[in-house]
C-alpha cells in the first residue's frame, strides 16, 4: 500500500476542510461564549403553557439596566438568555419580573455569571497553557529519538500534526456556529486540550515505528521506511481510533446530556483528526522534509 | 513466557480484591481486635460535582487593584473566615478553595436559594465589644448596638428595642493568641489590646465586674463571657467551653473579623438539579453503550486476547473507581469524559501490543516468544505516547487548579490519572492473564484463538 505518494492529495483534501470551515467562521465572527467574553446566561424553566416570548423577556431585562439580552428557545420549552454581566440583584429583579409577568414558578435550570476580566484571562491562560505543552511535548520528542538521525524533525512533525488537528477542531466549530449556533466556552477549551494530548499521543506511535525501523531497515530509501512503518500501525490506528474511542464518544454525542453534545461531536472530529493528521500529515511531512520538497514546488511541471 | 505466574496471579487478585471493597462500600473500618476501638476509618461515599446534582459555584476575587501584591497567608484566613460563614449556613458539603493567587472558589452542592449564600460570603464582619449589663445573650441572637462607623456613637431611639453600647470595635485588638490552661487542660482565648484600647478596657472593666461584655460579629453575638476581674494591662483571656477547633475558630473571628482582603463576586454559576440529574443519567447510558460495543469488538476482532483485554479494562475501572472513592476527588462530567477517554488510552494500549503479538505470530514465532516481543517491542510507543498524555494533562490541571477553571482540573485529573493506571493495567495485569490463559487453554490454532 502507497500511502505517502498520495501526499499532496491528502494535504489538499485537510486544506480544503480547514479552510471551509474557517471562512465560515470568519464569516459568523468567532463566537466566544460568556466563558471568554464576561457576562451572563441565564436558563429558566416555565410551567407548561406559562412560557414568556423573547418580546416579553427583552423589556423585564431592560427594566433592570440590561439592554443586549439575547432569547433563545430550547427543545424542552426553557428559555436561555444571554446577556452582559448581571449582578445578583439584577438577576433577582429579573427573575421577579418574569414571575410576575408569567403568573408561573420560574425555576432557574442554569445560571452562569462571569466577570469581564476573567473570561479575558481565562483565554490568555489556556493559550499559555497550549503553548507551554506544545515545547514541552516537543522537547520529550527530541530526547526520546535522540538515537535518530534528525530528532528534531520528529518534534517540529508531531506539533505540526497538533496545529492541524487545532485548525481542524476550529473549523468544525465554525461549521457548528454556523448551522447550528455554537458557542466557543470552557468545554470547548478541554475538547481543544484533549485532541492535542491525543494528537501527541497518536504521532509519537507512529513515529516509534519509524524509529524501530530506522534501526532495522538501514538500506531502506527514507520514503519507503516511513511508509512501510505507517503500514504497519494502520490496522491499530484504524482499531484505536474507530472501535474504542469513536465508539464511546459516538455513545457520548447521541445519547449523552445536552451540555456534553457539542462537546462529544468537537472530541469525535478532533481525536478523528488527530489519528489522520499523524498518518496523512506528519510522517508526509517528514518525508517531504528528508527530501527538500519544496526545491520543486514552483518547477514548472515538477512531479508531485 | 513470564516467570512467577502464581505470584503475579496472587497480587493481581489482591488488587483487584482490595478496589471492589472500596468500590462497594461506604465506609471502611479497621477495628483493634482486642478493644474494639476503631484504630482506622475512611468515609468512601462517591461524591458527585456540582454539574451532576445541582447547586451554586462562586468564584470570589481580590477587590484589589491587578498589580497588588497579596500575600498568601492572608488569603488562607480569608478563605478560613468564607468557609466559617457558609458553614453557618447549614449547607452540606460545601468546599471552599483556593484557586491562584487571588481568587477563591467556593462550591455548594444541591443549593439552590443563592441570595444568602452570596449575601454571607460577601459580608464585611464588623466585630464589636458589647456591654449587655445583666444581661446573658444568646449565642447566635443579633442586638442593636450604638455603633456607627463614622466612630460618633448614633442615637438611635428606637420603640421597645434596647439598643447596647459599643464598648470598642475589633480594631481595638493587637493580637490574638490560644493555649491551653494547664490546670484544667481547657483551651483560652488570650488578647492584648492597642494602647487606646486598653484605655477604654481597663475603665470599663474596672466599672462593670461581674457584668457580661458581648462579642458580636456584624451584630450577632458569638460569645458572651462575664468580666470576672478589671482589665488593666491590657491583656485579657476568654475563657469557656472552647476544644482546640473552636477555640481557633473564634480566633480567627476576634483578629480578623473582617475579611483581610477585601473579595468581590466575579464569577456565578447554579446548576438546577433537574439538569444535573439528567446529564448524570444521560452520560451513564451513554457510556455503558459505548462500553457494550467496545467490548463486543475487542472480543469478535481480537478472540482471546480480546476477553483478557476486556477483564483487564474492568480491573482498570475498579481500581480507577477505587482510587476516586478513597481520595475523595469529585466526580464531574469533564471527569467522566477524561474517564473515557483514558479507557480508550488503556484500550489502545492492548491493542498496541496485541497487533504486535498477531505480527510476531504471523511471521512464524512461537506462541511464547511472540507474547514476550508483543510486549517488549509495543513497550516504547506506549511509553513514550502515554508520557505525552501525562506532561498535557500536568499542564492542563495547573492550568485549572489556577483559575478555578474546575471543568478543566476534572478532566485532567481523571485522565491522568487513568492514564497511570492503564500502563499498569495493561504492562501487568493483561500480561498476566493472557499467560494465565494461554496455560489453560494451551490453544493451537492461532486463527481460531488469535484472529490471526
Amino acid at each position: 500500500m502507497n500511502i505517502l505518494g498520495k501526499r499532496y492529495y491528502f494535504f489538499g483534501l485537510s486544506t480544503l476542510l480547514i479552510v471551509s470551515g474557517l471562512v465560515l467562521l470568519a464569516i459568523k465572527g468567532v463566537p466566544l461564549s460568556i466563558d471568554f467574553t464576561g457576562g451572563t446566561l441565564l436558563e429558566v424553566q416555565f410551567e407548561a403553557g406559562k412560557e414568556l416570548d423573547a418580546s416579553a423577556i427583552l423589556p423585564i431585562y431592560e427594566d433592570a439596566g440590561i439592554a443586549d439580552a439575547q432569547v433563545t428557545e430550547t427543545e424542552t420549552g426553557s428559555r436561555i438568555i444571554r446577556s452582559s454581566f448581571l449582578t445578583n440583584e439584577a438577576r433577582d429583579a429579573v427573575l421577579k419580573g418574569m414571575r410576575e409577568q408569567s403568573g408561573s414558578e420560574v425555576s432557574v435550570i442554569r445560571f452562569d455569571s462571569v466577570g469581564p476580566s476573567i473570561g479575558k484571562q481565562v483565554t490568555q491562560r489556556a493559550a499559555v497553557a497550549i503553548a507551554v505543552a506544545s515545547i514541552l511535548v516537543v522537547l520529550f520528542i527530541v530526547w526520546s529519538f535522540r538515537k535518530v538521525e534528525n530528532a528534531f524533525r520528529y518534534g517540529v512533525c508531531a506539533i505540526l500534526a497538533m496545529l492541524h488537528d487545532i485548525a481542524i477542531i476550529f473549523s468544525i466549530t465554525g461549521i457548528g456556529a454556523y448551522f447550528f449556533g455554537w458557542q466557543i466556552d470552557s468545554l470547548f477549551l478541554t475538547a481543544l486540550l484533549t485532541v492535542i494530548g491525543f494528537s501527541m499521543q497518536d504521532t509519537i506511535v507512529v513515529f516509534d515505528r519509524i524509529r524501530e525501523n530506522s534501526n532495522i531497515l538501514r538500506r531502506l530509501e527514507y520514503e519507503k521506511l516511513v511508509n512501510h512503518s505507517i503500514v504497519q500501525t494502520l490496522q491499530r490506528s484504524i482499531n484505536t481510533q474507530l472501535m474504542t474511542v469513536e465508539f464511546l464518544l459516538l455513545a457520548l454525542a447521541l445519547f449523552g446530556g445536552v451540555t456534553l453534545q457539542e462537546f462529544a461531536i468537537i472530541l469525535l472530529v478532533g481525536l478523528l483528526s488527530g489519528t489522520y493528521s499523524s498518518i496523512f500529515v506528519a510522517a508526509p511531512i517528514l518525508v517531504l522534509w528528508e527530501k527538500r520538497e519544496w526545491r520543486t514546488w514552483f518547477r514548472r511541471n515538477a512531479e508531485a | 513466557m513470564i516467570r512467577n505466574l502464581t505470584n503475579r496471579i496472587i497480587i493481581t487478585v489482591i488488587i483487584l480484591a482490595v478496589a471492589l471493597w472500596v468500590d462497594l462500600s461506604n465506609e471502611v473500618k479497621i477495628l483493634n481486635p482486642v478493644t474494639d476501638e476503631i484504630l482506622f476509618s475512611q468515609d468512601l461515599t462517591p461524591r458527585l460535582g456540582l454539574d451532576l446534582r445541582g447547586g451554586l459555584q462562586v468564584l470570589l476575587e481580590a477587590d484589589l487593584p491587578e498589580n497588588a501584591q497579596i500575600d498568601t497567608a492572608s488569603m488562607e484566613i480569608a478563605r478560613d473566615i468564607v468557609q466559617q460563614r457558609t458553614d453557618a449556613l447549614g449547607v452540606n458539603e460545601n468546599v471552599i478553595q483556593i484557586a491562584g493567587e487571588r481568587r477563591i472558589v467556593g462550591e455548594f452542592p444541591g443549593l439552590e436559594d443563592t441570595e444568602s449564600v452570596l449575601a454571607t460570603i460577601q459580608q464585611t464582619g464588623l466585630l464589636e465589644f458589647v456591654d449587655t449589663g445583666d444581661l446573658n445573650p444568646q449565642e447566635g441572637s443579633v442586638l442593636v448596638t450604638d455603633y456607627s462607623p463614622a466612630g460618633v456613637p448614633t442615637d438611635i431611639v428606637a420603640d421597645g428595642i434596647t439598643v447596647f453600647h459599643t464598648v470598642m470595635t475589633g480594631a481595638e485588638l493587637a493580637s490574638v493568641n490560644v493555649s491551653q490552661d494547664t490546670l484544667a487542660s481547657r483551651y483560652l482565648i488570650n488578647f492584648v489590646l492597642k494602647s487606646d484600647g486598653s484605655k477604654v478596657f481597663a475603665d470599663h472593666t474596672t466599672a462593670n465586674r461581674g457584668k457580661f461584655l458581648a462579642i458580636l460579629l456584624d451584630k450577632q453575638v458569638i460569645s458572651a463571657p462575664i468580666i470576672n476581674d478589671a482589665i488593666t494591662g491590657g491583656q485579657g483571656q476568654i475563657s469557656g467551653n472552647f476544644t482546640y477547633e473552636s477555640a481557633n475558630a473564634f480566633a480567627i473571628q476576634l483578629r480578623y473579623g473582617s475579611l483581610p482582603v477585601p473579595l468581590k463576586v466575579v464569577e456565578t454559576r447554579i446548576i438546577g438539579p433537574t439538569l444535573g440529574a439528567d446529564s448524570l443519567n444521560k452520560s451513564l447510558v451513554a457510556g455503558l453503550i459505548g462500553m457494550a460495543i467496545v467490548v463486543l469488538f475487542m472480543i469478535i476482532y481480537y478472540r482471546m486476547p480480546g476477553i483478557v483485554a476486556v477483564l483487564s479494562i474492568m480491573i482498570y475501572a475498579a481500581i480507577t473507581f477505587a482510587i476516586f472513592k478513597w481520595f475523595h476527588f469529585t466526580l464531574t462530567l469533564p471527569g467522566i469524559a477524561g474517564f473515557l477517554l483514558s479507557t480508550g488510552t488503556a484500550l489502545d494500549s492492548n491493542i498496541l501490543i496485541f497487533e504486535r503479538m498477531k505480527e510476531e505470530l504471523r511471521s512464524g514465532r512461537t506462541l511464547n516468544q511472540a507474547m514476550d516481543l508483543g510486549w517488549t517491542r509495543a513497550w516504547s510507543s506506549i511509553r513514550d505516547s502515554n508520557l505525552a498524555a501525562i506532561i498535557t494533562s500536568v499542564i492542563l490541571f495547573w492550568f485549572g487548579s489556577s483559575f478555578g477553571a474546575t471543568i478543566v482540573k476534572g478532566f485532567s485529573l481523571t485522565l491522568a490519572l487513568g492514564v497511570l493506571i492503564s500502563l499498569f493495567t495493561a504492562v501487568y495485569i493483561t500480561r498476566t492473564l493472557l499467560a494465565l490463559f494461554i496455560k489453560t487453554f494451551k490453544p493451537q490454532n492461532f486463527e481460531r484463538w488469535f484472529g490471526v
